[in-house]
């Protein structure tokens, strides 16, 4: 194996197709960097989500001692052993609930600083701010009213939630743009596959002199195609190095230049740059071996060996 | 060397086949020419030592290997002991002199240092010795085909096959590379001449293998290109 004789070949061979090179960067970089943005999308979707929010439909916040002095609800002061036993015996009555979990102040603190642990909010909240809550999961989740009006305003009781509601239409959005981003990613990948095969082609095409020559005087097969599927697997690793860069830039003007989000939604916690770069050794992999599995495969068709 | 045994051959779709029942046998050292009209099998049968095709009955040995065996990565093996030349020279046209033959070194991953100093023997050999530099444009038909050669014969190859290395050229150019293909043949490489070239068939007097629709139809130790009666 001559390796300097090998990369010249391929420097030939690139600077030779160079508008197609280029076509196939960008195309590669197009779709690597929608693949990554989805699976950051989806990152960010989970990061979003609370302990509860798969589990449970209707959370019922209790009073701790700090809202008897703050909120109207809770007037009457904490609430008591005797309220909670009274509101976990009417939910076991009620035949729309499927299962109850109760959260303690202690496991609502533990909960929170697994979602928050990092942010300066969470440092300063200490467990006897968290609330008691009973955590209701319902046989149909449509039904959350009738919950809604059987606890609310009771005594003991902060307030019913409908832990959907809040972040529902904003994940479903989410995940609607995720499902675009995933369409157009398939599209672009196929435009890149495409590109590769018709590349390895004309490739194919203008060096088959070499490549003649090659078998008449007995290079391996492997030889022959090292430089083709060289050449594919650099234009799409430079491809993955670009979408790498474009992940990273579309994290920092979203969430902490340009848009700045981080400062504008201080309460939403924004995934980190290590969920970013955990992304992007798959998709300089996926840059690397995609093109280069095509451009396998194209030569199959296009090149005798 | 070359052994047929009942090889016939019929490429796809086509009734009636390139070669029908040929068996011969080639020997090691020999020279060979190979006549007969266009379409009379020539060119099937040294794609067939070459193994660019296979036998469709029969059983075609060469090197002492039955190509019909012989598995498909087992191919670059034994064609690195046959060098081919063609009419058509088949230089690459942005490389120099030297850098064509030493083409045909770096593509099977020879070192180097082998090549530095076969490259130079080889041009040598061939008379084209002060040339290395020189880009194939630039030189006449004899020598670009005396460049195929030195390529053809850098890696020392036991079996030296021409396909018509001479239909380009002049009488008197063709005579130049006759010398030089005699010269190889000397060495002890075995060499098998595809040749329309009465003139040169005529004055070398070597064995020839006449080939007519496919058939094997005159195989005659120093023999001429006419029929002799």
């Amino acid at each position: 194996m001559r390796a300097q004789f090998v990369l010249s070949e391929i420097g030939v061979g690139l600077r030779r197709n160079l508008t197609m090179t280029f076509a196939v960067v960008v195309s590669v970089a197009l779709s690597l960097a929608l693949f990554g943005g989805a699976l950051l999308m989806r990152e960010q979707v989970s990061t979003m989500k609370d302990y509860w929010y798969d589990k449970v439909n209707v959370s019922i916040f209790l009073c701790n001692k700090g809202d008897a002095q703050s909120d109207p609800a809770c007037t009457k002061g904490a609430v008591t052993d005797q309220e909670k036993a009274s509101i976990k015996a009417d939910l076991d009555k009620m035949g729309i609930v499927q299962h109850i979990y109760h959260e303690s102040e202690d496991e609502a603190y533990k909960h929170y600083q697994q979602q928050y642990g990092k942010t300066a909010y969470a440092s300063s909240i200490t467990p006897d701010q968290m609330e008691e809550s009973f955590r209701v999961k319902l046989k149909d989740p449509q039904k959350y009213k009738v919950i809604a009006t059987a606890f609310s305003g009771r005594d003991g009781v902060q307030s019913v939630q409908d832990q959907r509601s809040i972040l529902e239409n904003l994940f479903s959005l989410m995940n609607g743009m995720n499902v675009a981003a995933l369409c157009v990613m398939a599209l672009m990948l196929v435009i890149a596959l495409m590109l590769i095969v018709n590349t390895v082609r004309v490739s194919a095409f203008s060096r088959r002199r070499e490549t003649g020559i090659m078998r008449l005087v007995g290079a391996s097969s492997f030889y022959i195609q090292l430089p083709f599927i060289m050449e594919a697997a650099f234009a799409g690793l430079i491809g993955g190095v670009v979408a790498c860069g474009m992940l990273m830039l579309g994290r920092y003007f979203l969430i902490d230049g340009g848009l700045d989000l981080q400062q504008k939604m201080q309460l939403v916690k924004f995934i980190g740059w290590d969920a970013v770069l955990s992304k992007l050794p798959l998709v300089l992999a996926i840059g690397l071996l995609m093109p280069a599995l095509a451009a396998f495969a194209a030569l199959r068709k296009y090149l005798r060996v | 060397m070359i052994r047929f045994d009942n090889v016939s051959k019929t490429y796809p779709k086509q009734n009636r086949p390139a070669l029908r029942d040929v068996s011969l046998e080639i020997e090691k050292g020999e020279f060979v020419f190979l006549v007969g009209s266009s379409g009379s099998g020539k060119s099937t049968f040294l794609r067939l030592v070459l193994r660019e095709e296979r036998a469709s009955h029969g059983m075609v040995h060469v090197l002492g290997k039955d190509l019909a065996r012989l598995s498909n990565w087992k191919v670059p093996q034994m064609r690195r002991q046959l060098g081919t030349v063609f009419q058509d020279f088949r230089l690459l046209p942005n490389k120099t002199v030297a850098q064509n033959v030493a083409f045909a070194q770096e593509v099977i991953g020879r070192s180097r240092g082998e090549t530095r100093k076969s490259v130079p023997q080889v041009l040598d050999l061939v008379g084209l010795g002060g040339k290395e530099d020189r880009m194939p444009g630039e030189l006449s038909g004899g020598e670009q085909q005396r460049v195929a050669i030195a390529r053809a014969f850098v890696n020392r190859p036991m079996l030296l096959i021409a396909d018509e290395p001479t239909g380009n050229l002049d009488p008197q150019t063709s005579v130049g590379i006759m010398k030089l293909l005699d010269r190889i043949n000397r060495t002890g490489t075995t060499v098998v001449m595809a040749t329309h070239d009465q003139n040169i068939v005529d004055q070398m007097r070597k064995r020839v293998i006449e080939l007519e629709k496919g058939r094997l139809v005159r195989d005659q130790v120093r023999g001429v290109y006419g029929y002799q009666h």
